[in-house]
């Protein structure tokens, strides 16, 4: 092998200098990149879990099917919610990016409450088709019904507290550059459990409705 | 609900121990638990012990930690094979053997879980956090605090499956607990439960490692390092963390739902109640499958960089190898009804399935030819790492003819649940995984611990795992062909099955054998470590970046940034100096360039803690203690909060320049070692 000659592949390495703007800038790409990354695992688990619906939802084994239970203005009202939801989550991002903090509270507060009314809706249904003996023990298509729409309520839940713990921080350090990343993460996650609600409503309720 | 069933759940006194083996099971992880920490009462190394460790994010110490567990956790998979051997030998005709039936069927189960989840997950995240920073030139992984949650819900699943030991049974479901003889109907003990969060809490914790290394792969590589000019183990890591991702979710769900059933009374996957039972089988193999390829490519990626070093040539046919990866990571999706093509599926469905079961042979055997050429005419030294390759490529080509029988569904039929398939997936799983992770562990070794393993005694351990393995797994091929199903625990004599198991038995001990002889060779090398020091930092003659930076490897990994031009960075390197100095950062560039300030994570104790709180969790699952599952649950989530309230400055710490220096100065004149590295 000719040793001699510097080809592209025998050059040798060399050093390298990021500055620190430089790697604050790749951190945060870095997070936002494994952010995205985890919501695709996130996304995986509830096509699972759709999958498994798929599979189950006409072993009603003598229970209700979907079309007996789902009422449809019921749930276009909770659709409505989570999307106005997600709408004033993005007015929270547009404050946000024009520094207007006390703006970006009240959006933010806003958005919570929807997703609080959305949460208590979902729960109410729950609570309804518990105690008219519908729970998740009477047969396979209402298992895994319970379970991917409360899978899904549990990530809006989750989301609520997150929500909670990132108003108190931005409400007590300011829009600082950490905060405007966790915000930036947080809008990716609320808007993410909005679609994943299209999916719900389309293929759950309508499909079970039609 | 009364009061005592709401503080004691299910326990009982009457579910501890019942017989001599269990209850020696039993005291011996008591003991394991016990002597740890007054171990390190007694050598007072409690405070090295918490921040060195416990508490560290340097992903070289997460790396050990993660070997450590899955070395221990490999003796507990290993007795129960060695019992399962003295059964098998024994239990014939009048004779009952060593257990009863029962017990037997947990020992299996146990053995599979723990071999798969806490032995080969662990060596494999051992490996990756050892190596892939390093290898890439990195200082640190993409997310290292989630580094350190990853490990300890790994460590508290470990805990959890063995505390099935001690207080009531393990699972006698097999280690993949099909329904519905995994559902409370016919498994009314804790057993299941064990199982089922035992692997939940790890498996989330390897989920969350996957997601950390793909994203560090993707966007922590240097200045230079394309992906075509990656190092061959890192590809195959970029490709097992892929398949983490997007696999792992699928076996939460599948657990999730299994334990929603068993704990309160859904159907998925009952019997009655409208459930479906094939759907949980199609599941766990959906993720049971890409599993499988996770583990071994990994391996894969250890045998591309041993080959080309030990043999002094470059890998041949680089780019056929990063292909054969992603084809490999795609078919892995595409073969997992092979599993169970007798439930029934129908012609066309088997048949396609059987296609892409062959057809997935063709991207591995790409890398057996690879490697071999790689050899070809190479000037080839027999080290140890070079000597489980040899053992790995005979015996791996082997197994997978054995596996591209199987894929046809009309031999499959005949084989399905037979010790052929047994003897097949070992020899997948042992000479391919874990030779693999052996070759790797001596490979690197020394850059992690400034020394390096005793050769003598690691030829030896590898002569003894080579023939344990022989025949410990070649007469279950014929046992499988005289018609032996796997997972009994009696036989009639007349079948002529024992002399078969009893040879099966001897290789069982020679391979026990052969894993003694690695211990002693990592205590040998240990007292020898001053004669076995590496102080040139490249004990192989490298290719790859890694063995640019002294050793053991500094906290910091590279004292200043490199940037690649081209594949085998630092191979180019030493052709370009020609002089054996090369590029070495500790002597000729460090001098000449000023070191730089360097922005690391300070150490958290969160990490430990949510595995902690997970462990009660799990615990207060399988015991239907629904305070303790409070108690887990509210305790993680305020260990997350701390983090999340503590300011960003707070979370890191800059090592100055001149420290970097000092410490650089200190490998220059060999007086770093591993507890200042």
């Amino acid at each position: 092998m000719d040793t001699n000659t510097t080809t592209r592949e025998h050059e040798p390495l060399t050093i390298h200098h990021t500055s620190i703007a430089e790697q604050d800038l790749k951190k945060d790409q870095t997070t936002f990149f494994g952010f995205w990354i985890y919501l695709m695992t996130d996304l995986l688990l509830f096509a699972s879990l759709f999958a498994v619906y798929g599979v189950l939802r006409a072993n009603t084994f003598g229970g209700p099917s979907g079309a007996d239970i789902f009422s449809a203005p019921f749930v276009l009202t909770e659709t409505l919610i989570l999307l106005t939801s997600s709408f004033t989550m993005g007015l929270t991002m547009m404050a946000a990016r024009a520094n207007r903090k006390p703006l970006v509270l009240a959006a933010l507060a806003a958005t919570g409450l929807l997703g609080l009314s959305f949460v208590s809706l979902e729960l109410s249904e729950f609570i309804k088709l518990i105690a008219a003996g519908h729970g998740p023990q009477q047969s396979a298509f209402l298992s895994a019904y319970f379970t991917l729409v409360g899978t899904h309520g549990l990530h809006v839940m989750i989301g609520l507290a997150w929500l909670l713990a990132l108003g108190i921080s931005i409400g007590v350090r300011g829009l600082t550059r950490p905060n405007m990343r966790k915000l930036l993460l947080f809008s990716m996650f609320w808007h993410f459990l909005d679609l994943v609600w299209i999916f719900l409503f389309t293929l759950v309720y309508l499909w079970g409705i039609l | 609900m009364s009061l005592t069933t709401f503080i004691f759940g299910r326990l009982s006194w009457a579910l501890l121990p019942q017989n001599p083996i269990a209850w020696f099971g039993s005291l011996f992880f008591l003991s394991c638990a016990l002597a740890v920490p007054l171990l390190i009462t007694k050598f007072h190394y409690w405070k090295p012990f918490w921040n060195n460790w416990l508490t560290s994010l340097d992903p070289k110490r997460i790396g050990v930690m993660y070997i450590t567990v899955a070395v221990l956790m490999l003796v507990r998979g290993g007795i129960d094979a060695l019992l399962m051997r003295t059964q098998q030998a024994t239990s014939v005709g009048a004779s009952q053997g060593i257990v009863t039936a029962e017990h037997f069927q947990q020992i299996f189960s146990a053995h599979g879980s723990i071999m798969i989840f806490f032995v080969a997950m662990g060596m494999l995240f051992g490996l990756i956090n050892l190596v892939v920073p390093l290898q890439i030139g990195a200082r640190d992984v993409a997310f290292p605090f989630l580094n350190s949650v990853s490990f300890w819900l790994f460590a508290a699943g470990a805990v959890l499956i063995n505390c099935a030991l001690v207080i009531g049974d393990f699972s006698t479901a097999g280690w993949l607990a099909y329904p519905p003889l995994s559902e409370l109907a016919y498994s009314p003990t804790v057993g299941v439960d064990y199982w089922i969060w035992a692997l939940q809490i790890s498996g989330i914790g390897s989920l969350l490692g996957g997601i950390n290394f793909f994203v560090t792969i993707l966007k922590m590589r240097c200045k230079g390092m394309t992906l075509m000019k990656m190092p061959m183990f890192s590809w195959t890591v970029l490709g097992a963390t892929w398949l983490t991702a997007i696999a792992f979710p699928i076996l939460t769900v599948t657990l999730t739902l299994l334990a929603l059933d068993r704990t309160f009374g859904m159907h998925f996957f009952t019997a009655g109640g409208g459930g479906n039972m094939m759907m949980y089988v199609n599941l766990i193999w959906a993720w049971g499958h890409p599993e499988v390829y996770i583990l071994v490519l990994p391996a894969f990626g250890v045998f591309s960089e041993v080959v080309p070093v030990f043999s002094g040539k470059k890998l041949a046919g680089y780019t056929s190898m990063v292909y054969s990866v992603i084809a490999i990571v795609f078919l892995s999706f595409l073969v997992w009804l092979h599993h169970f093509f007798t439930m029934g599926a129908g012609a066309d469905v088997n048949a396609f399935f059987g296609i892409m079961t062959a057809v997935i042979a063709i991207p591995t055997g790409v890398k057996i030819f690879n490697w071999l050429f790689t050899m070809y005419k190479g000037k080839i030294r027999f080290a140890t790492p070079m000597l489980w390759f040899m053992g790995f490529v005979v015996l791996f080509t082997l197994g997978g003819v054995a596996g591209v029988v199987m894929s046809e569904p009309v031999a499959d039929y005949q084989l399905h649940n037979g010790l052929f398939l047994v003897a097949h997936f070992h020899t997948m799983i042992v000479s391919g995984v874990l030779f693999g992770y052996f070759a790797g562990l001596t490979y690197w070794f020394p850059k992690i611990f400034g020394f390096s393993l005793d050769e003598k005694l690691g030829r030896r351990a590898f002569w003894l795992w080579l023939f344990g393995f022989i025949l410990a797994f070649g007469p279950l091929y014929i046992l499988g062909l005289m018609g032996a199903t796997r997972r009994i625990d009696h036989y009639s004599a007349t079948l002529g099955y024992q002399p078969w198991f009893i040879i099966a038995a001897c290789g069982a001990v020679l391979i026990a054998f052969g894993f003694i002889t690695q211990l002693q060779q990592l205590y040998v090398s240990i007292k020898n470590r001053h004669a076995l020091r590496d102080k040139t930092g490249d004990p192989w003659n490298g290719r790859t970046l890694e063995w640019t930076i002294p050793s053991p490897a500094p906290f910091y990994n590279f004292s200043v940034e490199p940037e690649v031009h081209s594949r085998d960075a630092f191979w180019a390197s030493k052709l370009h100096n020609k002089a054996d100095v090369a590029i070495r950062q500790t002597s000729a560039v460090a001098e000449a360039v000023e070191a730089e300030d360097i922005v690391l994570p300070r150490n958290a104790w969160q990490g430990l803690f949510i595995g902690g709180f997970a462990f009660l969790f799990g615990f207060g699952f399988v015991w239907h203690l629904w305070w303790l599952v409070l108690v887990g649950l509210i305790g993680a989530v305020t260990c997350l909060l701390t983090r999340v309230f503590t300011d960003d400055e707070k979370l890191e710490r800059v090592i100055p320049a001149e420290e970097v220096a000092r410490i650089e100065e200190s490998y220059r004149h060999g007086h770093a070692s591993y507890s200042t590295a």
